[in-house]
């Protein structure tokens, strides 16, 4: 009975417990500085002419993002045409045929691909497309961002079809339905919300890239609409700004910071509630 | 009209190297109710889904023999085409849960991409859902989807849903074994009186629940058809011995 | 294959009408007008999905190689000294990468060592004291907004707020007052990888079995002491894969790195010094390669951060799966 071990226990009990609340807590520090920072020199740039008009060339006050803007839902939707039909059958495929030997390649490549540093897939963008292209464009930024969405897609995909019940494809196919039709018209449907979360969330994950699109879409000062020319996008532009030497233009950086923020962050609290709003109850 | 619809003959069916039905000859009669019986890992189950060739889904399922519907090989017919004549109902209700109700019924049709008139289709639904004795709980409602039905109703929906491909055989595979005994006798009763419309083979472990609604019974134990006949012969002088003691309880 | 279907289902819907007896069936083929739409055969559907599984996995294949051609002509000129050249100078056609080697452990193995201090507690936290509610919500939210933030906005936060801060430090040091450097990187790359670590850690923690602790917890043993002895030792190679990915992250950051880490190609000589590690200097300089050479030694680096960082999540993987196995 050694009364002052004991306390020294329970004080260390407590005492760790204060230690882990407080290093858990402290990681609402950053965020609060850098949301609020963000938030706070990016509003005072926004206006409808910074969403809507070009960037100013270098001592000229104004200008704006409208080019980023656009470019970067240029890139979204090229991206999203080759990554997402691909990812959605080949996520199929991993749902259907969970234990063969090719399964489980795929299965290691979408991690691999996964887990590839963003600058490793830009360069192979480069190689495939710029340089026998001659240059930059956002093709070549496009196909940069759909091998990163790629395996967000197909994971997403499997995960949402391994949890629909064998009853359904049962149900489906002892009446007479062929199997294609049954995974495409019974499967695939009664699995949308996870897949198109899913979807949200990949788009959220490229939005924000910059490092694929350095010597891709390597980014442009003008309003082009051409995929086979080089485009600007939000994080190419607050990049390429924030480390000018010119005031006016990080001020410019801090509105496109807020914007691209802004979206990703909405995207993603669409992509939760909407996982929880859209769901099919078996 | 000959009255038999369907019939095995040397019928064998297994996984790899697990044989679980030896040398079935089964005569099915048109327009009756057959129950198939037996204790669990029997082979019933295994036997129907052989009937609309839904046990070649397992890959290492094989199959010896024939089954002939109207005296025709299921083997060589196209399974699609198979299962279109020979519907099914599977234990638990699973109704499609994107689907309203209408979309339900209608579905062996919108999911082949069968087109129908509208006037058709609308009568069609109704059709099945009279016959599934659904119809006057739903009527207002068939476009709110399938998976806010009870349990009891869930299951006759997904009765209506095979009964709209006007199949000539229907399938039960223990269809109130998950359902409370209110449901059960409402789907009894709805059995029995479809069988003018439809042939039955019902697979159940629920020995009293043959005895009340089927016309003839088959008892497989084991993987072997042990006996078949009148059910009011075999369960009151039953002629095999394993009969007699499956029928006292004595093993299930 | 089509045209007998339809005549089948013409027969079928035929047969059935001629055979219905008793309640009265809509009968007569001539209601039925079927085509069969969209009739891809089965076994069509299944090997484009089949195509379409393999294509993932030639993709793979195909960035490895790309990597591999492209690398070739540096790898066939320098050979391995390129790893331990110390000098980088294309100019004078001196390509030795490990000044970037270096900065890159250095910024990693900081990162990571300054992120475990957060990422374990956030994980404990998580897991063991406030699985729900209140505070578990707020913790969890914020967790998933710092996953959320893009590099480069972490990067320009960094130059703008970090930089000064760490610049007066250094001043308070007497250490010449760069405020970018590895120290910088290492920070901002902590704050960015302790989700990592934290979810992981989280969900293994959480799945300590309960029976366990309750065990321990009954003989006497604080909470404290349940967590290092039962909780901790159970989840410690969950943690540990958690560890692996966040470093696998961590080597491939580029963005905000590149932003605050100073742009040096010399061989840092202390954590306060700029430096540059692989995916910065590939940022910086793959649009001004000039020449074959330069641009193939540029790939090559690029190729080792792929090789090294595939190994890395392989090994997390490896673990995880390991860890599903035994639950």
């Amino acid at each position: 009975m050694k009364e002052t071990g004991i306390h020294k226990r329970i004080l260390a009990d407590r005492l760790f417990k204060a230690l882990i609340v407080l290093l858990a807590c402290s990681c609402i520090l950053p965020m609060f500085l850098i949301l609020f920072f963000i938030t706070k020199y990016g509003i005072a740039v926004i206006d409808w002419n910074f969403l809507t008009k070009l960037p100013a060339p270098v001592g000229e006050l104004g200008g704006g993002i409208a080019n980023a803007i656009i470019g970067t839902a240029i890139l979204i939707a090229v991206a999203s045409v080759l990554a997402v039909p691909l990812g959605i059958l080949a996520g199929i495929y991993l749902a259907e045929y969970r234990k063969t030997r090719f399964a489980y390649l795929t299965r290691l490549s979408v991690e691999i691909i996964m887990g590839t540093p963003s600058i490793v897939i830009g360069i192979v963008a480069y190689i495939w497309v710029v340089m026998p292209m001659g240059s930059f464009s956002a093709l070549s930024g496009g196909i940069a961002l759909a091998i990163m969405m790629l395996p967000v897609m197909v994971m997403s995909t499997e995960e949402t079809l391994k949890l629909m019940p064998d009853s359904m494809k049962e149900a489906s196919l002892a009446l007479g339905v062929s199997y294609p039709r049954t995974i495409m018209k019974v499967i695939l449907p009664a699995g949308f919300s996870g897949i198109l979360t899913g979807t949200i969330l990949a788009i959220g994950r490229i939005a924000g890239e910059t490092a694929p699109l350095l010597f891709t879409a390597f980014g442009s000062p003008f309003m082009d609409t051409n995929i086979l020319k080089p485009v600007n996008s939000l994080p190419l532009m607050v990049f390429n700004y924030a480390t000018s030497p010119y005031p006016e233009w990080h001020a410019l950086a801090w509105g496109a910071s807020f914007v691209l923020l802004a979206f990703v962050l909405i995207l993603n609290l669409v992509a939760k509630v909407g996982m929880k709003k859209w769901k099919v109850r078996f | 009209m000959e009255s038999t619809v369907l019939r095995t003959e040397h019928f064998g069916a297994g996984f790899d190297d697990n044989q679980v039905l030896k040398d079935i000859n089964i005569v099915i009669p048109r327009n009756m109710i057959t129950a198939i019986m037996g204790p669990s890992g029997c082979g019933k189950t295994t036997l129907i889904r052989c009937m609309n060739r839904m046990h070649e889904l397992i890959p290492s399922a094989n199959v010896t023999g024939r089954i002939l519907l109207e005296e025709e090989n299921v083997f060589d017919i196209d399974p699609i085409i198979v299962r279109r004549k020979i519907g099914m109902v599977f234990q638990r209700p699973n109704p499609f849960p994107t689907m309203s109700i209408y979309d339900n019924v209608a579905a062996g049709y919108n999911l082949n991409g069968i087109r129908i008139s509208k006037s058709d289709k609308d009568s069609i639904v109704e059709e099945s859902l009279r016959k599934a004795a659904l119809w006057g709980e739903v009527k207002d409602s068939l476009h709110r989807k399938g998976t806010f039905l009870s349990g009891g109703q869930q299951q006759r929906l997904c009765i209506a849903r095979a009964l709209a491909m006007r199949p000539e055989i229907l399938l039960l595979d223990e269809p109130t074994s998950a359902l409370d005994p209110k449901s059960t006798s409402h789907i009894e009763e709805l059995v029995v009186q479809l069988k003018n419309a439809v042939t039955i083979i019902q697979v159940t472990h629920n020995i009293p629940q043959a005895a009340r609604i089927s016309d003839f019974t088959a008892f497989i134990y084991l993987g072997e058809l042990v006996e078949f006949g009148l059910t009011e012969k075999l369960f009151t002088v039953p002629k095999d011995k394993r009969t007699e003691e499956y029928l006292k309880g004595k093993f299930g | 294959m089509m045209e007998s279907s339809v005549e089948e289902a013409e027969k079928l819907m035929a047969q059935r009408t001629s055979d219905t007896k008793g309640t009265n069936g809509v009968g007569g083929t001539s209601m039925f007008a079927h085509r069969e739409a969209f009739a891809v055969s089965e076994g069509t559907f299944r090997k484009i999905l089949y195509v379409a599984g393999i294509s993932v996995f030639i993709l793979f294949i195909a960035i490895f190689l790309s990597l591999v051609v492209a690398s070739y002509p540096s790898i066939k000129r320098l050979g391995i000294g390129f790893l331990y050249g110390k000098i980088w100078d294309p100019v004078a056609s001196e390509f030795g990468a490990l000044p970037f080697l270096v900065g890159t452990l250095a910024t990693s193995f900081l990162a990571l060592a300054i992120s475990v201090v957060f990422s374990v507690p956030i994980a404990i936290f998580l897991g063991e004291y406030y699985p729900e509610g209140t505070a578990a919500n707020v913790v969890k939210t914020v967790i998933e907004l710092l996953a959320g933030i893009p590099s480069v906005i972490y990067g320009f936060w960094g130059l703008f707020f970090l930089v000064p801060a760490v610049r007066w430090v250094e001043i308070k040091l007497g250490v010449a007052p760069y405020g970018v450097g590895i120290l910088t990187s290492s920070l901002i790359l902590a704050v960015m990888i302790v989700p990592y670590a934290a979810s992981l850690g989280r969900e293994v923690i959480a799945l300590a079995p309960s029976d366990l602790k309750e065990a321990a917890l009954s003989l006497g043993a604080t909470r404290f002491e349940v967590i290092c002895k039962v909780v901790l030792p159970y989840a410690r190679s969950g943690i540990f894969a958690g560890i692996m990915l966040s470093l696998g992250r961590a080597l491939g950051e580029t963005m905000a790195v590149t932003m605050v880490i100073g742009n040096s190609n010399f061989l840092p000589t202390s954590i306060f010094a700029p430096s540059n590690t692989m995916a910065s200097v590939i940022a910086n300089e793959f649009t001004e390669a000039t020449g074959a050479l330069y641009l193939s030694t540029l790939v090559q680096i690029g190729l080792l951060l792929f090789i090294v960082t595939t190994i890395i999540n392989v090994i997390g993987k490896i673990i995880m799966s390991k860890l599903s196995t035994e639950a």
